[in-house]
C-alpha cells in the first residue's frame, strides 16, 4: 500500500519536483505512474523507497510513515519493497544465481534458504537455465529478468520498476511487462514508470499521470495521453 | 551476529584484499615499515631506560658528617637524613669502612694511601634518591641537616640522565604517533579503493535493505585483516632486526648488552597486533561512510 498526501518536494538546486501530490495504490494494484521528463515520476519513487525526503506532506508506504521515517528503520522499509532499474543494475563479476542469492545475501538470509528460494524465482522468470551466466552473456530482456528476480527475491509487498524497458526492443518490453503482469496477478502491487506510450496503451490497467509536479489524471484502465 | 554472517564477512573482506593486491600489499607494507620503525625506538627507549634505572642506582649523594660529631651522634643523623622528601635509602658508611673502600678502588695504586689511616677520612652517608630530576634539591635539603657538613653529587651525570631519557622518550611517543597516522592513512586508501569498487554493490545492497552495519562489515574485515598481517609480520622481522642488532652491538661495545628479546616478546606481539588491529579497524570504519549515502 502506497499512499501520498499532498506531497511536496523542492531540491536544494531550487527544482520545485512535487507540488501537492495526492496518490493511493492500494495493495495487489497495478499502476502505471506516466509523464514526460521531469515530471515528477523518478521524484515519486525516490520518495516510496525514502532515498529523498518529502519537504511537505505525508507518504505512507506498507505502514511506514515514510516522512517521519529513522535512518535506522529505511533499511526494513526496503525490505518491503523491490526495485527495478532500466539500466538493470546487474554486477558484472556475479552469475545470474549470484546477482538474485546476493539480494538475500545481505538482509542475513541463510544460505539454506538462499538455495531453497533463488532457483524458485528464477524458474517464475524463466531463467533457470541460464543460473550460471554473467550479465554480459545475456540479452538485454534477459538482463531485466535477472534484475526483477532481485527485486522479487526477498518477496516484497510492492515491486517498483523505474523504466524497466526503456532499453529493451518493442518486442522484449512485452515480454518484461507480461512478467510484470504475472509478478502482480500473484499478489505483489506493481508500480511501473515509464513514459512509453505504446507499452501503457497496450496494457488495460490504472494510469496515474503527472506533469509539472502535479497528477493531471489518474484513470483505471485508462490510456496514456498526457 | 549469526554464524553464516561472519563467514560471508570474511569471504568478502579476503576477496577484497585480493581484488586490490597491490594495494593491499603497499597497505601492509607500509603498517610493517611504521610498527618496525615505531618499535625500534620503543626498544630504544626500553634499553636505554633500563640503563638510566641502572645508572641511577649508581647515581648517589655522598652526605659527609661534621668531623666534630661522635660516632653515635653521626649514626643518629639517619632520621633526619630521612625525614628530606625525595631520600630512598641512606647506607651509613664509617670513616674506616670509607677508608677500606677507598684502597679497593685504587686497587695498585693503594700505596699512595701508606700512612694514612680512617681518621684521613670522615663518616659519609651513601644516599639514593627518588627523583632524580630533584638532586640538586635534596643535596640542598640535606646540607640544611644540623652535623651534615658537605653533599657531594654528580650534578652532569644526574642532569645528562634525565635529559637523555626524556629526549628519547618523546622521540619515541613522536614517532609512533605520526607512523600510526601514516598506517591508518594507507588502510584507509585501501579500503577507499575497494568501496569505490564496490560503489555499485554498495547501492544495491542499500536498496534491497543491507543495513548500515552489514554493508561496513566486510571493509571493517578488510581492514582489521591488513592490520594483523602487518602487525604479525612485523613482529618477527623485529625479532629478526633486533637480535642482529643485539649481537653487532655486543661485538663492538659489550658494555651494552641488549635486554633479551625473549623477555619481551609477548609484551611486543600484543603491542604490534593491539596496534594493527586499531590501524586496520580504524582504516576500515573512516572510510566507508560517505559511500553509506543512498
Amino acid at each position: 500500500m502506497v499512499r501520498f498526501g499532498n506531497v511536496y518536494k523542492n531540491y536544494p538546486n531550487g527544482t520545485r519536483a512535487l507540488k501537492g501530490v495526492d496518490i493511493r495504490i492500494d495493495d495487489g494494484e497495478f499502476v502505471f505512474l506516466v509523464g514526460p521528463s521531469g515530471s515528477g515520476k523518478s521524484t515519486v519513487i525516490k520518495l516510496i523507497t525514502a532515498e529523498e525526503k518529502a519537504t511537505n506532506g505525508k507518504i505512507l508506504v506498507n505502514g511506514y510513515n515514510v516522512t517521519s521515517l529513522r535512518s535506522s528503520q529505511i533499511p526494513k522499509l526496503r525490505r518491503t519493497l523491490g526495485v527495478v532499474f532500466q539500466d538493470f543494475r546487474l554486477i558484472e563479476n556475479k552469475t545470474v544465481y549470484e546477482n538474485v542469492a546476493f539480494a538475500m545475501r545481505v538482509i542475513g538470509a541463510s544460505s539454506r534458504r538462499i538455495k531453497q528460494r533463488v532457483p524458485v524465482i528464477l524458474e517464475l522468470v524463466g531463467l533457470a537455465h541460464k543460473a550460471k551466466r554473467f550479465p554480459h552473456e545475456l540479452s538485454g530482456g534477459e538482463m531485466q529478468r535477472v534484475s526483477i528476480a532481485r527485486a522479487l527475491i526477498n518477496n516484497p509487498q510492492v515491486i517498483l520498476a523505474d523504466e524497466p524497458t526503456g532499453n529493451l526492443d518493442p518486442v522484449r518490453s512485452k515480454e518484461i511487462m507480461m512478467l510484470l503482469e504475472k509478478i502482480n496477478e500473484l499478489g505483489t502491487t506493481v508500480i511501473v514508470v515509464t513514459h512509453e506510450r505504446d507499452i501503457v496503451n497496450s496494457f488495460s490497467k490504472r494510469v496515474v499521470a503527472l506533469d509539472g509536479g502535479k497528477v493531471v489524471s489518474d484513470a483505471t484502465g485508462g490510456y496514456y495521453q498526457v | 551476529m549469526k554464524g553464516y554472517n561472519t563467514v560471508y564477512f570474511l569471504k568478502e573482506g579476503v576477496k577484497s584484499i585480493f581484488q586490490r593486491g597491490f594495494m593491499s600489499f603497499a597497505a601492509v607494507t607500509v603498517i610493517i615499515a611504521c610498527l618496525l620503525i615505531s618499535g625500534s625506538f620503543a626498544l630504544v627507549a626500553y634499553n636505554v631506560n633500563e640503563l638510566i634505572a641502572e645508572a641511577e642506582q649508581q647515581n648517589e649523594l655522598l652526605a659527609f658528617v661534621d668531623e666534630t660529631l661522635s660516632d653515635t651522634e653521626a649514626l643518629g643523623l639517619a632520621g633526619s637524613i630521612y625525614a628530606v622528601s625525595n631520600v630512598k635509602s641512606a647506607e651509613f658508611v664509617s670513616a674506616d669502612q670509607a677508608f677500606v673502600d677507598y684502597s679497593e678502588e685504587l686497587g695498585d695504586d693503594a700505596d699512595l694511601l701508606e700512612g694514612l689511616d680512617g681518621d684521613a677520612l670522615r663518616h659519609r652517608y651513601r644516599i639514593l634518591v627518588n627523583d632524580l630530576e630533584q638532586t640538586e634539591q635534596t643535596a640542598e635539603e640535606l646540607e640544611q641537616i644540623q652535623g651534615i657538613a658537605k653533599v657531594r653529587y654528580s650534578y652532569e651525570l644526574a642532569d645528562g640522565i634525565v635529559t637523555m631519557r626524556n629526549i628519547v622518550n618523546v622521540i619515541t611517543w613522536l614517532i609512533g604517533a605520526l607512523l600510526l597516522v601514516v598506517s591508518v592513512f594507507m588502510i584507509s586508501n585501501t579500503v577507499k579503493l575497494a568501496t569505490f569498487d564496490r560503489r555499485e554493490e554498495i547501492a544495491i545492497m542499500k536498496m534491497v535493505g543491507a543495513t548500515n552495519m552489514f554493508i561496513r562489515w566486510p571493509f571493517i574485515v578488510q581492514g582489521f585483516l591488513l592490520g594483523m598481517m602487518g602487525g604479525l609480520v612485523a613482529f618477527f622481522a623485529q625479532w629478526g632486526i633486533y637480535t642482529y642488532a643485539g649481537k653487532i652491538i655486543l661485538q663492538y661495545a659489550p658494555v651494552f648488552e641488549l635486554i633479551p628479546f625473549g623477555s619481551i616478546a609477548i609484551t611486543m606481539l600484543v603491542a604490534f597486533l593491539v596496534v594493527g588491529f586499531i590501524v586496520g579497524v580504524l582504516g576500515g570504519v573512516t572510510t566507508i561512510r560517505r559511500f553509506m549515502r543512498v
